[in-house]
């Protein structure tokens, strides 16, 4: 038998290259004659552009070409960038330019890009493009931006508020009537970034033999950026090809973007008729890309005396800075997320979109979901608090039982069908998450360490997730005459190793080693369609449609085999790369020779009327999402004289269905885990009061590194979708969006003696100490 | 972010150098490149001229003499790091030393680099003020001493000419078996501190404090000697209680403030971070046992 | 007029002449004339660790040196690590066995970096290894696995020594 891959923790494909420095990002690519640019970029967060004076930057020697918006194709001049995602409760579908028009709307806003010999040289020459500039006032703080007489964001716009929707089920004010109790909490969480350890990058080279312009990109979505370009140069989607490969250095989120950058290099290139690169720089990063997660949540949940829930209600203000590229899916995500693993018979959540003179918001790393899982699982520790109940108990008692899947929450998602859980185990995955953290030893180390002048706390969240969203991703399946079987999809990795999970689902169908199988991937030229990485949905579109067409190219082998081999098909065995007839020995014929025969010899037909080719393409579209969940539990240690929170065990008990590659999974979920801490103690994106942008280097905005965070230990529950043939959910974000809650959760019951509350993220020492301190003053 | 342009010089000498600097407007001195080489990519500084003295000789060495550590001021921190010397002689530099950035920054960082770039809150700069070292300095004029408490003349401004350059550091050294506590309160290890504190103590027989020294980093534009405290310090016995009321005469100190620590914030680390550093130095003390 | 150099360097047991502007960085240096494209940038401002080289065998951030600097130097990049072309170092193959890899972004300045801490400290702690890679950021990880790759290696290491 060949090997049993899917389940198996098999090392990497991907691994022997990067290990060896022969990984190939985007910025290792050189082509001849290739330039550089540089971007001119707005130190204002507001300010009309009154002029742009090029001349003395062209004027040294080595530059080629300062662009500026006047320079724009007529089609980007009449057109903004395009909304990825529309909705209709888009007020303001405010998207900027290629290159600011003749305003800018956040401190890093594109005025101009520069093309020179060396982006050493661009840099110089960047400095000297005089832009003359207005300054208008600004909108910092989205909550002021909403009031009456508030700065405009952008000039011309009657308010700030770019959308607002409900989303309500129930009678919840009559539940609040009725409740037993009602805790109530005004909770901030900051925005922060991606921060993948490559920043953005582009080159575009026209090829003048293939007449066709080809964009490397580290993105994301290599198909989205081909949509995005044709949409808004009306270039055809033949000539463009965009290619996010060999390697990608971390995407997060703000990848998925299609960023300015991405429309101007090839313009220049165009112009210049010239291979052209951009590398966006650590500190362009900081202000250009993309960010997260700002929401101020004022909300409230009504529960009976035996701590059940019965209704939640709030409202909530989500930042989306000056522009909205990602419409409004993360707070739409938010507002659907706040239910989570919980009965909540009644909820009504009102969200207000604001625009600031920020960069804009899209989905980081949890989307919109560590806010939620925030909101409601502070919540439920106040309400156990209110009842005198144990925080892990009120979960229990409120649990979604797994008798009652599929589940309907009741709340209707942005695609207009009924949110379903299709499957889970909540109260099993809490289970094993307290077994694996000793959740009921702890009281006990509690009072020890007390005893020693010690603040040790445990807090404890859960989540559910909607992953693996439509709407398709596809695959091709081919075996050559080589007998190598090669697959191909748009699916387009940043480290998930998506080439050793996708391999292993195909592999396991022939019966060969994952070292048979070509992956190729993130290429708009190798498949006719495809979506990208994002929302934890590659194992379950790109991994049900390489199982789909491996199988569809495994029925056909069959066939064919049992048509040379003179065999019925149902005595064809497949395995290590041949073919048998079961029970008559010698009777085999390789994948190869299978292949070759239904390649086809010029005036002969194909045999028995075969389709020509071992090849097949699917492309998996899943019904609706499918809802992975998770439970985490996170100790901490307060210093009380310095503010200083030391996590000192985290364990989380997840649960993505089926596992393809217990490994990887692992690894996506501790680096999940590791950039929510950030989210909660350390990652803090400082803007002062006019929206200038504050902490712009590593040394200001501070990841977590390896000596500020514990071993985090994982136990996998498996509670197969039945929504895709692999029975497989997402995995990528969950480790981030509890670990806020259950953070802050550890923080305040180790400092219960004071009676502290903590109702904003990150929580730094500073912080912190002002509310031990005000705690102490108000007992004493 | 790459560093504007400029005319690289590498000489050879100090001599050579100090004549450099005398000869070009604008200069900046290149040592270990740990701070400047940031601010150069970021494009904060634009010299015309970067005078690297990697290559220059003499610089680098660790010695005693005369009851005093000389290290030069091109010694670079792991050296310091891993110099027996400077662990027997004065222990808190080595204990300082491990705080400083990462093993990759002090593979390259020098104590003169440390010294000129003056951040309020560097630790090199810290435990020298905590040792009263003299520092020595070399213009077109010839060699001058510069005592560490004269040392900052501001923010991040050494007291030395635009000709002139640090050459080495002396220290004094404390008696063997003195009691020495190094403490720092950083967001994340290697981060620049928000406060260190440095305490040595010399504690006779019997457990009475001799002599004291107390230092605070990052809480004033340079490193602070807290006279108060050392006073409250000389004559106890190293209880608890005289601990925490010498610690306290630093809430006073003039604090700076930014947008990540407030002054008050800053002031009350060096009350919390003192007190540490005297209880970790009066443990370590061989007459306190 | 551009300030140029001559630059003599021997990378990986290789030696390399070239003229160079004297503000050129060490990592452009090593990844756009030397073609050694292994040696990643993350920051440029001397935090993220991703550029780290072995400079003489002691660890440096190459952003944060000129590459007139090297001239007469002995460096060594990942692309110097594995003992041959079909075979990895044990700490490589330690970062496979361990899932101490995503994107790969970190991975070359994670290898320089514990290739010498190893070397000072063959035998070490848990807390030891996160301290001693603290100067190198990882997004993807968590670090569990470089830390558990550490570990492992350590362990080869010394194994390999023994026998």
């Amino acid at each position: 038998m060949g090997m049993k891959f899917i389940g198996a923790r098999v090392p990497r494909l991907e691994d022997p290259a990067l290990l060896t420095g022969r990984g190939r990002y985007v910025d290792d690519l050189h082509f001849p004659g290739m330039l550089h640019a540089a971007m001119v970029r707005s130190p204002h967060p507001h300010a009309r552009v009154t002029s742009i004076d090029a001349r003395q930057a062209l004027a040294v020697p080595g530059v080629h070409l300062v662009m500026t918006y006047a320079d724009l194709p007529a089609p980007a001049q009449q057109a903004r960038i395009p909304m990825l995602v529309p909705n209709p409760s888009i007020k303001h579908p405010l998207m900027p330019y290629a290159l600011a028009k003749d305003e800018v709307c956040y401190a890093g806003d594109g005025v101009a890009i520069l093309v020179a010999d060396s982006r050493y040289l661009a840099e110089d020459a960047a400095a000297l493009v005089d832009v003359a500039y207005e300054v208008l006032p600004s909108a910092g703080d989205c909550r002021e931006a909403l009031k009456p007489g508030a700065p405009p964001t952008h000039a011309g716009i009657a308010s700030n508020l770019a959308a607002q929707f409900t989303l309500a089920y129930g009678d919840v004010d009559g539940a609040f009537a009725r409740a037993a109790k009602v805790v109530a909490a005004s909770l901030w969480h900051h925005r922060g970034g991606g921060h993948a350890m490559e920043c953005r990058a582009v080159i575009a080279n026209w090829d003048p033999l293939q007449k066709q312009m080809i964009l490397w990109s580290a993105t994301q979505s290599p198909f989205l950026i081909r949509r995005s370009l044709t949409e808004l140069l009306g270039w055809d989607e033949d000539n463009l090809r965009v290619i996010a490969t060999p390697d990608v250095g971390g995407g997060f989120g703000p990848k998925t973007i299609f960023h300015p950058e991405e429309v101007l290099v090839p313009l220049c290139a165009e112009r210049l008729g010239k291979p052209v690169k951009w590398v966006e720089d650590r500190r362009e990063n900081f202000v250009a890309t993309t960010q997260e997660r700002d929401q101020y949540w004022d909300i409230e949940m009504a529960v009976d005396a035996a701590g059940k829930i019965l209704g939640v209600r709030g409202a909530m203000i989500h930042d989306t800075g000056a522009y909205m590229p990602w419409g409004i899916i993360s707070p739409y995500i938010s507002s659907m997320t706040t239910p989570g693993p919980y009965v909540v018979p009644t909820y009504r959540l009102e969200t207000r979109v604001a625009m600031t003179n920020k960069v804009g918001t899209t989905p980081v790393r949890g989307a919109g979901r560590p806010q939620a899982v925030f909101a409601m699982e502070r919540l439920l520790d106040k309400a156990a608090d209110a009842l005198g109940m144990e925080r892990a108990e009120i979960r229990r008692r409120n649990f979604i039982q797994p008798a009652q899947m599929p589940y309907n929450v009741g709340i209707i998602s942005r695609d207009g069908k009924p949110v379903i859980y299709d499957s889970g185990d909540y109260p099993g995955c809490q289970e094993k998450a307290e077994a694996i953290s000793d959740y009921a030893g702890f009281r006990a180390r509690q009072k020890e360490a007390r005893a020693r002048g010690r603040y040790l706390g445990i807090g404890i969240a859960n989540y559910v997730e909607a992953t693996g969203l439509g709407p398709f991703e596809g695959a091709t399946v081919r075996i050559g005459p080589s007998g190598r079987i090669f697959l191909l999809t748009g699916a387009s990795p940043q480290g998930q190793g998506h080439k050793t999970a996708l391999a292993q689902i195909c592999a396991e169908k022939f019966g060969v080693g994952l070292e048979d199988v070509t992956v190729q991937l993130a290429d708009t030229g190798i498949i006719a369609s495809g979506v990208g990485t994002f929302a934890s949905r590659i194992a379950v579109n790109a991994g049900s449609s390489v199982h789909l067409a491996a199988q569809d190219v495994r029925k056909k082998v069959i066939k064919v085999a049992s048509h040379l081999l003179e065999a019925a098909e149902e005595d064809i065995e497949i395995d290590g790369g041949k073919v048998f007839v079961r029970g008559v020995p010698g009777m085999t014929k390789t994948l190869g020779d299978i292949a070759r025969s239904v390649a086809g010899m010029p005036g002969f037909a194909l045999p028995g009327g075969m389709e020509p080719g071992l090849e097949a393409t699917q492309y998996f579209s899943p019904a609706q999402a499918a809802y992975c969940n998770g439970t985490a539990v996170a100790e901490v240690e307060v210093d009380i004289e310095t503010g200083r929170i030391d996590v000192l065990r985290y364990a989380m008990g997840h649960d993505s269905g089926n596992l393809i590659n217990p490994m990887i999974v692992d690894g996506q979920v501790h680096g999940a885990v590791v950039h929510g801490i950030g989210n909660a103690l350390y990652e803090w994106m400082v803007y002062d009061a006019d929206a200038n942008p504050v902490s712009t280097t590593f040394a200001e905005y501070l990841l977590p590194t390896a000596a500020e965070v514990p071993r985090i230990a994982v136990t996998h529950q498996e509670t197969p979708s039945p929504l895709n043939p692999l029975g497989v959910k997402g995995a990528g974000e969950g480790g981030t969006i509890p670990a806020a809650a259950c953070i802050v959760a550890a923080i305040e019951d180790a400092l219960a003696p004071f009676g502290v509350k903590v109702e904003d993220t990150p929580i730094t020492p500073v912080k912190l100490l002002q509310l031990i301190r005000k705690a102490q003053a108000n007992a004493a | 972010m790459k560093p504007p342009p400029f005319k690289y010089h590498d000489p050879r000498t100090v001599a050579e150098t100090v004549e450099l600097l005398a000869r070009n407007e604008n200069a900046k001195i290149l040592a270990g490149g740990q701070s400047l080489m940031p601010m150069l990519n970021m494009r904060y500084v634009q010299p015309d001229h970067v005078i690297d003295i990697n290559r220059v000789e003499g610089l680098s060495y660790i010695r005693e003499a005369g009851g005093r550590l000389e290290i030069g001021a091109m010694t670079r921190q792991r050296e310091i790091e891993y110099a027996d010397l400077v662990a027997r002689r004065a222990p808190i530099v080595r204990e300082a030393i491990l705080n400083v950035g990462h093993r990759q920054t002090r593979n390259r960082g020098t104590l003169g680099g440390s010294l000129s770039h003056l951040d309020p809150a560097a630790e090199l700069p810290l435990v020298s003020a905590a040792l009263e070292a003299t520092v020595h300095v070399q213009g077109p004029k010839g060699k001058r001493d510069i005592a560490m408490a004269e040392f900052p003349a501001g923010y991040m401004s050494p007291s030395i000419e635009l000709d002139e350059m640090v050459i080495g550091v002396t220290l004094p050294v404390w008696p063997d078996g003195h009691g020495y506590g190094f403490v720092e309160f950083s967001r994340r290890h290697g981060d620049f501190a928000i406060v260190a504190a440095a305490v040595l103590l010399d504690v006779e027989a019997g457990g009475k404090i001799k002599r004291a020294s107390v230092t605070v980093g990052g809480v004033g534009p340079s490193p602070v000697r807290c006279r108060d405290a050392e006073k409250a310090l000389t004559g106890e016995k190293g209880a608890e209680a005289a601990f925490r009321a010498a610690a306290e005469t630093c809430r006073t100190i003039d604090a700076m403030e930014d947008v990540y620590a407030p002054a008050w914030y800053r002031q009350h680390l060096a009350t919390v971070m003192t007190r540490r550093a005297m209880v970790a130095a009066f443990g370590r003390a061989a007459n306190a046992r | 007029m551009k300030d140029m150099r001559k630059v003599s360097v021997t990378v990986n047991g290789k030696s390399y002449a070239r003229e160079v502007e004297t503000r050129l960085l060490l990592s452009d240096f090593i990844r756009h004339e030397l073609e050694l494209t292994g040696t990643h940038v993350g920051c440029e401002h001397g935090v993220c660790g991703a550029c780290t080289i072995l400079l003489e065998g002691r660890t440096a951030r190459s952003c944060l040196m000129l590459a007139v600097q090297v001239d007469g130097a002995n460096i060594t990049t990942v692309e110097g690590i594995a003992p041959s072309e079909k075979e990895l170092h044990p700490l490589q193959q330690a970062f496979m066995d361990n899932h101490g890899l995503q994107c790969g972004y970190c991975t070359p300045g994670m290898l320089t970096t514990l290739i010498e801490f190893l070397q000072d400290n063959p035998d070490p702690t848990e807390h030891e290894v996160r301290v001693a890679i603290s100067g190198n950021l990882c997004r993807c990880t968590g670090y569990q696995g470089i830390v558990d790759a550490a570990l492992d290696a350590a362990k080869r290491l010394q194994g390999g020594k023994r026998a």
